[in-house]
């Protein structure tokens, strides 16, 4: 059994389900996101977990505990909150003092614990400012000191990094990441950003309309999404209408046009038509073949440290990324080849 | 060029705000500097307000304690009403932030509506209700208490006092209490604390801003309320504003009640500059407003 369980957790209002037969389990010190656009249920499974809210159904143990009814203030978990929902009128010591003095902690002790604390979030020296005094992203780190510093089983971060600014929320990932290795607490985060997700998780719950439709690795999660929505929610992707043919020589996808794309079709029958999904940074652009696809470049964008394409091709339209590798870009309207490597494009059902 | 710019922009605030400050000098200031003009002025009981200058009124004031009983009672009143607001304001704010949706509505309606009926109706429906004869004493002489004198008492005042500031109390602490987030709460039962803890450690705290300025607003009107002690304390139990409205109406004395006006005036003021100075000074040191 794992360290904590959801099993079959469902959250109604009225007939609409927030949350529809949720299963998850979760191992002892493992950091899960659970990732999907506004309104999957992430933010409800994380308010059951949290005791926020009651659940309609279903069960949620922790350590071996049923803890489904138990109310908020018993469950002991740390929370950090979107909003990071400080004190307003205690300083930064006063809000990480806050768990342990409810803990009954004497004074002492407490102080050591919050200087501890306060040190793993490079806030030592901030100690008597006021939630209103610091950044963004000193405000997110109290909420974090606040929520771990009464060692809590499990910490559950709901869009921490929402508010704050791109080039600070990148630098938070990891920093968040190295906190939760430091301290080893098992660490369950809403985000709807992929990119957050995928850098920071042992493992990715992706949701959708109430549901958890794929648990995996992010590794995993992004090279064989289960769906034509995951493929596009995680990442950039290429979706291309075709039918399997299997055959002894190895299974193949046949595209619009008669190309050829080298697949693992197993699940699907010969002849079944499904959907395939070839992400842009696995095209390349190479001279006229056989078997290459001939398009034209009609925008480039320039992200820095790559080039993304949108070159028109017999298929459709198609996204292809290509390194900044310092040489000149392809000009727009360009004519140019795009190829792909063996076993790079994935088969998803198709969408109905 | 930018010097022309800067002079008018410097000059446009005080220029958009004339009307209001011309507005106020006429209404207020004016008012009241001829009330501390009379009262300096000689009165004499056969010929009336006579010009000149004098302390006399002051001196009468001063020197009597049937005005400073009136200004003690006056203050206790003034004091407990602003208590009472409290402590049925606030409870009563906060279950009004917790409703939900149709009720919350209506119920902040239900608080609001006796301020759209004149305070003089609701002091005359208080004499109804708390007369000898009134429900009140019906009810308790159903239980078989006999008739309670409260028409005519403190009691009455302050009941009927309550009654209307409460409004002034409840709006200031609800602002406030709109200002907070709900999962501050949240965050603080998530570490453990009791439902009494939160409300006496996060939510308390939080809406001391409305609790203070909602004390000072009550205090204020009460200490200066004329209606209801008028008609609910009847002619024996005086409070400052209804002695002043007899000195103006009944003894024609205008200095003496003009005296008696700015005293009052002078000690709402002292009151709520040491009550801001004291209370909300060491609030301001906790929130940082300066």
């Amino acid at each position: 059994m794992s360290f904590l369980n959801l099993e079959g957790v469902s959250k109604y209002y009225g007939d609409f389900g927030a949350l529809i037969d949720m299963t998850l389990s979760v191992e002892r010190g493992e950091f899960i996101s659970l990732l999907g656009p506004s309104g999957c249920g992430k933010t409800t499974t994380l308010q059951a977990i949290a005791g926020l809210i009651p659940v309609t159904r279903g069960r949620i143990t922790l350590d071996g505990r049923d803890i489904t009814n138990l109310p908020v203030n018993q469950r002991g978990l740390g929370i950090v909150f979107q909003s990071y929902a400080l004190f307003p009128h205690m300083t930064v010591a006063e809000n990480v003092s806050f768990g342990l003095e409810m803990r009954k902690m004497p004074k002492h002790e407490r102080d050591a614990r919050i200087a501890q604390m306060l040190e793993l979030v490079h806030l030592d020296a901030l100690a008597l400012r006021y939630p209103r005094e610091l950044s963004g992203g000193q405000r997110q780190r109290v909420a974090i000191a606040r929520a771990l510093v009464i060692s809590p089983p499990i910490l559950l971060l709901d869009e921490p990094l929402s508010n704050l600014d791109a080039k600070l929320r990148e630098e938070m990932q990891f920093e968040l990441r190295r906190i939760q290795r430091k301290v080893g607490t098992t660490t369950i985060m809403v985000t709807h950003d992929q990119a957050e997700a995928l850098s920071i998780s042992d493992r990715v719950v992706v949701m959708e309309a109430g549901r958890a439709t794929q648990v995996d690795a992010p590794y995993r999660l992004y090279e064989h999404p289960k769906s034509e929505f995951i493929s596009g929610f995680v990442g950039k992707t290429n979706l291309l209408p075709g039918t399997v043919l299997r055959s002894a020589a190895g299974d193949e996808a046949v595209l619009g046009h008669g190309q050829r794309v080298r697949v693992d079709a197993s699940g699907f029958a010969d002849g079944a038509h499904v959907t395939v999904c070839l992400r842009p940074e696995k095209l390349f652009f190479t001279d006229e073949a056989r078997g290459t696809l001939a398009g034209r470049v009609e925008e480039r964008f320039f992200l820095g440290s790559q080039w993304l394409y949108r070159v028109s091709t017999p298929l459709g339209e198609l996204e292809v990324s290509a390194a900044n590798d310092g040489s000149a870009p392809i000009a727009e309207q360009a004519a140019v080849h795009l190829a792909w490597a063996d076993d790079v494009a994935r088969l998803v059902a198709k969408a109905p | 060029m930018s010097a022309a710019t800067n002079t008018s922009s410097r000059w446009t605030p005080y220029a958009l705000s004339l009307p209001a400050l011309a507005l106020f000098a006429l209404m207020v200031l004016l008012p009241l500097a001829l009330t501390a003009l009379l009262s300096f002025q000689q009165y004499d009981a056969e010929k009336g307000v006579q010009p000149g200058f004098t302390l006399a009124s002051y001196a009468l004031v001063l020197g009597d304690s049937y005005y400073y009983e009136i200004f003690f009672r006056t203050g206790w009143i003034a004091a407990l009403v602003t208590l009472i607001c409290v402590l049925v304001g606030a409870p009563e704010a906060y279950i009004l932030s917790r409703m939900g949706k149709p009720w919350r509505s209506i119920f902040l309606l239900v608080i609001l509506a006796p301020l759209l009926v004149s305070v003089v109706v609701r002091a005359f429906g208080w004499s109804l209700l708390l007369g000898p004869n009134g429900v009140v004493n019906h009810v308790f002489g159903a239980f078989g208490i006999g008739v309670v004198k409260m028409l005519y008492t403190p009691t009455a005042v302050v009941v009927a006092l309550v009654h209307v500031m409460l409004p002034f109390m409840v709006i200031p602490v609800w602002t406030s209490l709109q200002k907070l987030d709900p999962m501050v709460e949240s965050a603080a039962l998530s570490l453990n604390a009791s439902q009494w803890t939160v409300m006496r450690r996060i939510v308390l705290p939080q809406i001391t801003p409305g609790l203070l300025s909602g004390g000072l607003i009550v205090f204020g009107l009460s200490a200066s309320a004329l209606v209801i002690p008028g008609l609910l304390g009847g002619r024996r139990l005086k409070m400052v504003a209804t002695v002043i409205y007899d000195e103006y109406l009944q003894e024609l004395n205008w200095p003496l009640g003009a005296a008696i006006a700015l005293a009052l005036l002078v000690i709402n003021l002292v009151v709520m500059l040491t009550y801001n100075a004291v209370l909300e000074g060491g609030y301001a040191k906790r929130m940082g407003r300066s």
